[in-house]
């Protein structure tokens, strides 16, 4: 393995490896692609046992009176399922997506900074096992994903759960905030020439927008996770009401970042959607401008509607009036994304492949899971409906129905680009239509249990109540989602491995990510693309389909210049897992943690950012 | 990082760019819980019965000028002549230690002599966190602004060709002063207010 050497201030020299192989090289890899393939697997792991979480769950509902399951440990159940699902699934599964896809659309050899991209990472896979450890070091956190305090404050939880959970997410936090910044100024900065923002693929303006929200609502959750982490490690006053602390600050700054966040988890799974609709109906999307701006739009009034969540807390008759109006509002640019998603598709050439299946299906489910959520945004029927599985059915429809078979749409859509191979088309399809028949017989039942008044989050019901049947129901239903999530993992392991080979452009797509081979080469593109319309390659491919006239590359590979990998992202993100733990457990761990990081950091920016000779 | 990019601007300076908004919600999130719980505490002491506007706005008048004199050094950095940024670099420094001496020296005032801890009450919790963070956030800007005045000293690393690392430095620091001014006037100046005289 050959390195390049390099000298810190002190005197201190160091090496910077250059192309390691085997482990090590994916140890120290920046390169976008891998580290997207690291982030796909890691979180689709973290999906699974979500979704093991979730099964026990529906196991303890399956009839009335049951103690499958004690108390204690249902609290924990439904708390990790949430936290694992909501931050170790969906938004590291569209972080996968953002750091494979966006440097291919816009034209890019990799991001702004690719050792960044590499911290993100494993400070995201930092976060993942400080969370999920908590199993297995006397407690998972039990409060809820949204863990509002006073509840959770060291007197009224006791025990190390609760620490699991704020370390767990700031740690996470930080990864998103490290990839955040990372693709928005990538998005800004990298665009192959002509490609202006308004011929950026739908995809890459989800991600932008969505990079926007989140740096925005994770700076207020890192917050409250602090003023929480001094109140049970150092007896602060944040939210103790005895000290006239009030109880509704938690969750005020719960929800500002809470309800960014709901569209940080839908937005990319809008631009996946955007992207596979056009390519199979064989038409361009349906409105381009609006959807950038209903996009824009929602992510604004996004900041407006948090206390929509808190209408039965007493905030009084305006506060509640004004927050029914804006979330109200919410449903027009929504609408409008609908609408030109219909209208994308209205007269195409429809090609009902899985991906096709799974955005359609997103499009059904959410628009179902919208619906309900203007039920619930007017604030006297919420009354109603709040804390009861009314409200399980809503989320469940968006993030289920809506983010995750968008995710699937991607992984299915994208496969052939990332492996390089054709998926099982057969089991494609067998696998959407189980999970979308499961998901709704598991989630459409509970909006009746819901306005029935069976409440959510407890271990068990009477059996006198009469919500025996539909439990039953909805657990073997959820039993049939977990066969097609089964049907899935056998369709990828198979055609991984053995599937045949796809090609470069199997879509006949839209973008540019389909302009190179598959899997596409370390750097992406040879020549870099020169973009002069929306759709530039469709419309190159139609100009040059009878003709056959391929380019030859003027570039030679050996001049292109790629980042190298570097040890040191890892190095941090091991500092930092060490002083998170040390707060759990001892503040002089924390200390040799924070140390580990300066030292760590200080190296990562006096290594040379390229090859020696290269100025 | 000579590498061509889409607006002609530096990734970096994008980068920092971008961070500083994200910063900006951290504070104003800190800001907003200090101003919730404003006047809500149980016990003594309060903001009117600590503070020493005085001496903190001879601190806060150092903090300013420090953002001056990094203008300064910027600006000699620019025109190559090292010397200059050199005095000014220091006295920068200087400047933003010599403002974490004050905040020492102030939090042990209040801490020993008006016996206000973060555990006595919400003002003490809101106050020390919110200070403390920024504190927190001057200290790294000093250890940052001390690398870079290393380097000139040590390795002759830092001409006008690397302007850029002074400048990203330079951003953050002028955002930290700017906070320290929000936080003058909300927590120390609105905290001893007392009302205008009656005419």
């Amino acid at each position: 393995m050959t390195t390049i050497p390099f000298k810190l201030p002190l005197n201190i020299k160091l090496y910077r490896p250059v192309s390691p192989t085997g482990v090590w090289g994916w140890l120290t890899t920046v390169d976008h692609k891998k580290i997207g393939v690291l982030y796909g697997v890691t979180a689709f792991i973290m999906f699974l046992t979500g979704g093991i979480e979730a099964m026990l769950i529906r196991t303890q509902l399956i009839a009335p009176e049951l103690k499958i399951i004690a108390p204690e440990v249902y609290n924990q159940l439904f708390t990790m399922h949430a936290t694992t699902m909501i931050f170790l699934a969906i938004m590291p599964l569209s972080a996968a997506f953002f750091n494979f896809i966006i440097p291919l659309q816009i034209g890019a050899r990799d991001v702004a900074f690719p050792r960044l991209n590499a911290f993100s990472y494993w400070a995201f896979l930092a976060g993942a096992l400080i969370m999920k450890s908590s199993w297995f070091l006397g407690g998972s956190p039990n409060a809820g994903w949204f863990g509002y305090a006073p509840i959770t404050t060291a007197t009224f939880n006791p025990g190390n759960g609760i620490d699991f959970w704020i370390i767990g997410l700031q740690v996470l936090g930080v990864a998103s905030l490290a990839a955040s910044f990372n693709f928005i100024v990538t998005i800004i900065n990298l665009r192959a020439p002509g490609m202006t923002m308004m011929r950026l693929p739908l995809f890459t303006w989800m991600t932008f927008i969505t990079a926007i929200l989140l740096i925005l609502a994770f700076p207020v959750i890192t917050v409250a996770l602090i003023e929480l982490m001094l109140d049970r490690t150092f007896d602060f006053n944040f939210f103790n009401t005895k000290a006239g602390a009030n109880p509704i600050l938690w969750q005020h700054l719960f929800w500002i970042f809470g309800h960014p966040e709901v569209y940080i988890l839908i937005l990319p799974a809008m631009g996946i959607v955007s992207e596979v609709l056009p390519t199979f109906s064989r038409k361009p999307i349906f409105g381009y401008p609006a959807m950038v701006l209903a996009a824009s739009f929602i992510a604004f009034m996004g900041w407006l509607v948090w206390s929509h969540h808190m209408f039965t807390t007493g905030l009084g008759p305006i506060a509640n009036s004004v927050f029914t109006l804006t979330t109200m509002l919410i449903a027009i640019p929504t609408g409008v994304k609908m609408f030109n998603w219909l209208g994308t598709m209205w007269g195409g050439d429809i090609d009902f492949k899985t991906p096709t299946l799974f955005a359609v299906g997103f499009m059904s489910m959410f628009l179902i899971g919208g619906i309900s959520g203007v039920m619930h945004s007017f604030s006297a029927s919420d009354y109603q409906q709040q804390d009861t599985y009314f409200i399980v059915a809503h989320i469940h429809y968006v993030l289920f129905g809506g983010s995750i078979f968008g995710i699937f749409a991607g992984i299915y859509y994208w496969f052939p680009k990332i492996t390089g191979r054709m998926y099982d088309e057969k089991l494609g399809k067998l696998n959407f239509w189980i999970m979308f028949i499961g998901q709704n017989l598991t989630f459409f039942p509970m909006h009746w249990v819901g306005m029935q008044g069976m409440p959510r989050r407890i271990f068990t019901y009477d059996s006198g109540m009469g919500w025996a049947f539909w439990n039953g129901f909805e657990t073997i239903a959820a039993y049939a989602i977990a066969f097609g999530v089964l049907i899935f993992v056998i369709n990828m392991i198979k055609s991984w491995t053995g599937g045949k080979k796809a090609g470069d452009d199997p879509w006949d797509g839209r973008t540019l990510e389909w302009s190179i081979p598959s899997p596409p080469p370390v750097y992406n593109f040879r020549d870099i693309p020169i973009v002069k319309s929306l759709d530039d390659f469709w419309h190159t491919k139609q100009k040059s389909s009878n003709s056959n006239t391929k380019v030859k590359s003027k570039t030679k590979v050996s001049d292109i210049h790629l980042p190298q990998p570097s040890y040191w992202p890892l190095l941090v993100a091991v500092g930092l897992t060490i002083a998170g733990f040390g707060i759990i457990y001892n503040l002089v761990f924390t200390g040799i943690g924070i140390g580990i990081m300066l030292i760590t950091v200080c190296a990562w920016s006096f290594e040379p950012v390229n090859e020696p000779d290269s100025h | 990082m000579s590498d061509e990019t889409t607006t002609g601007l530096s990734h970096r300076k994008l980068l920092i760019w971008v961070f500083l908004g994200s910063d900006c919600m951290f504070f104003a999130s800190l800001i907003g819980t200090y101003l919730i719980y404003k006047g809500s505490g149980v016990l003594h002491p309060g903001p009117a019965d600590v503070f020493d506007i005085p001496t903190t706005s001879v601190s806060t008048f150092v903090l300013l000028m420090s953002s001056m004199s990094m203008v300064f050094a910027y600006a000699y950095l620019v025109r190559d002549d090292i010397k200059a940024f050199r005095i000014w670099m220091f006295s920068t420094i200087i400047m933003g230690s010599t403002f974490l001496g004050f905040q020492v020296f102030e939090f042990s005032e209040f801490y020993f002599h008006d016996d206000l801890s973060p555990q006595t009450n919400l003002f003490g919790t809101t106050f020390y966190a919110l200070t403390g963070t920024h504190g927190l956030h001057v200290t790294i800007g000093v250890i940052w602004l001390g690398i870079i005045f290393y380097s000139s000293l040590f390795r002759n690393t830092v001409t006008s060709k690397t302007n850029l690392d002074l400048d990203l430095a330079a951003l953050y620091w002028h955002f930290v002063d700017i906070v320290w001014i929000v936080i003058f006037a909300v927590v120390y100046l609105f905290g001893t207010f007392t009302g205008f005289p009656s005419s």
